[in-house]
């Protein structure tokens, strides 16, 4: 489904992206993590076109993603992403925030949006909290309606920026519990997170990035087996341990 | 000091009719060139935040043409010289053909350099709100005209309502300019009526009252406008 061939990007000498190569297959669950500054937004926001690459190639369904004549909005329609930060749109309420996509972009109209919305809104335990507004609701409720956003637009592949890092403790759990039960139905996603529960839970693959170089690509397995390369071993050892 | 105070002289006919008359002037000139400085100021606002070089230039380009002449020569510049540099049928029309050609000429002068004040303000707006924002819009495939119809504008217009009131009070004040080619607006009629009667103290004070309360009703209506705006649940923008 997500093809990537030898992805390289520059911020001026700077190399973020060092021939990142991967993908993708349809239904797998693929965990990318690495440390800070590694790259990993950066990987994940070039498939759906959010941030320009230099070289190489990707590839969503056999449409390339960097070839200038893409239309990459109706591309990225298809493509659901969820945030570090959330960024659910602060002026307009919950169900608004479900349904703008929906209406503007899919031409649904209001009634159906709103049908759908509130599905998922229900889905992931907020359909009372339609009607607030996102800076009205914790942490973990927005970041579940970011994926309720993101759902609406019946995706087929979700992405995952860091869903939980901006998230207390007691919120990660509400989040993860979401994504968990996404992934069971055999939704595509590619999640960057720390979360090795949440990996070892549901992961096919792992990816381990470092300098802008994807290290690993291995199966969950075998990433968390001993047979993983040394960088990765050292980063594993740190976050499993506090 | 010999002075004869009559306050009777501002209600006193043809005078308190020539202080309405200026008072509606000053409203018309005010009004008409915030329509240009709100629309085109916006433009060239969001001229200025888009991706396209060529569009940022005009934008910059614009503003610091009309930012940094003073105004009082714009004015002028725009009465006396601008008619003079288009063809000659357009000139004459300029300066006779339209109907009220100094107020035009006010309210089009007002406009355009107001406009460059207000595109700052626009773009302020949209640069205050997060890169992440804007992905997230353009992540679910909204196009970029409606990333900016849909989010970066409903969020920054409600940021900029207090600058933007100023804006309009300078727009307001400004309008007093328009005497000097000749329309008839507050300030005008306030120096003509010392003219005739020699009362200067009391047209001046009836003038200063004028414009402070209507400062002062645009204020507490500025100000209703923005906590009804308020988006819930963000402190910044004075919601509970
Ligand atoms: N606009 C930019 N200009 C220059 N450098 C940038 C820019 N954006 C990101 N970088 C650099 O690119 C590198 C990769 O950034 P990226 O955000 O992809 O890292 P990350 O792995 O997601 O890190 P984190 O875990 O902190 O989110 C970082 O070193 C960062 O400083
Ligand atoms: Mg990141």
């Amino acid at each position: 489904m997500i093809e990537m061939k030898n992805v390289s990007k520059w911020y001026g000498t700077f190399c973020v992206l060092n021939k990142c190569s991967t993908s993708v297959a349809k239904g797998e669950v693929v965990v990318v993590c690495g440390p800070s500054g590694s790259g990993k937004s950066t990987l994940i926001k070039c498939i759906n076109g959010l941030e320009p690459f230099q070289e190489g190639s990707i590839t969503f369904n056999d449409i390339s993603v960097g070839d200038a004549k893409t239309n990459l909005s109706k591309l990225r329609s298809r493509i659901g992403m969820v945030f570090q930060n959330f960024e659910l749109f602060p002026h307009i309420s919950v169900i608004k925030n479900i349904m703008l996509g929906q209406e503007k972009v899919l031409g649904r109209t209001t009634e159906e949006a709103e049908k759908r919305g509130m599905e998922l809104l229900h889905r992931v335990g907020l359909s009372e909290h339609a009607h607030k507004f996102p800076g009205q609701l914790s942490g973990g409720q927005q970041q579940r309606v970011a994926i309720a956003r993101g759902l609406a637009m019946d995706p087929v592949a979700m992405l995952f920026d860091e869903p939980t890092s901006a998230l207390d403790p007691e919120m990660i759990n509400e989040v993860l519990d979401v994504m968990v039960e996404l992934a069971k139905e055999g939704m595509t996603m590619m999640v960057v997170t720390h979360e090795m529960g949440f990996a070892k839970n549901v992961a096919d693959r792992v990816i381990f990035m470092d300098e802008g170089r994807i290290e690993e690509d291995c199966t969950k397995e075998e990433f968390f087996s001993e047979s993983r390369g040394e960088r990765a071993q050292l980063f594993l050892s740190k976050i499993l341990h506090h | 000091m010999n002075y004869n105070w009559d306050w009777g002289v501002l209600v006193t006919a043809p005078y308190f009719g020539w202080i309405i008359s200026g008072l509606g002037w000053t409203l018309a000139v005010a009004a008409c060139a915030w329509l240009i400085a709100f629309t085109l100021g916006s433009i060239i606002g969001i001229m200025r935040t888009t991706d396209n070089p060529v569009a940022r230039s005009i934008g910059a380009g614009y503003v610091e043409v009309f930012r940094n002449i003073p105004l009082l020569v714009q004015m002028f510049l725009w009465y006396f010289i601008f008619p003079e540099l288009l063809p000659e049928a357009w000139g004459t029309w300029v300066k006779r053909g339209i109907p009220l050609p100094e107020f035009w000429t006010a309210v089009v002068c007002l406009g355009t350099y107001t406009a460059s004040r207000v595109a700052e303000q626009v773009r302020a707006g949209i640069n205050a709100i997060s890169l992440g924002q804007k992905q997230a819009a353009m992540a679910i495939g909204l196009a970029p005209m409606q990333v900016y119809r849909y989010i970066l504008l409903p969020v920054s217009y409600r940021t900029i309502i207090p600058p933007m009131t100023s804006e309009f009070l300078g727009i307001f004040k400004n309008s007093s300019l328009a005497l000097t080619i000749g329309v008839l607006e507050l300030t005008a009629q306030t120096r003509q009526i010392e003219e005739y009667t020699f009362q200067g103290f009391e047209a001046f004070t009836a003038a200063t009252i004028l414009y402070i309360t209507v400062t002062f009703i645009v204020m507490t209506a500025m100000a209703v406008v923005e906590k009804k705006m308020a988006i819930p649940g963000m402190i910044s923008l004075g919601a509970k």
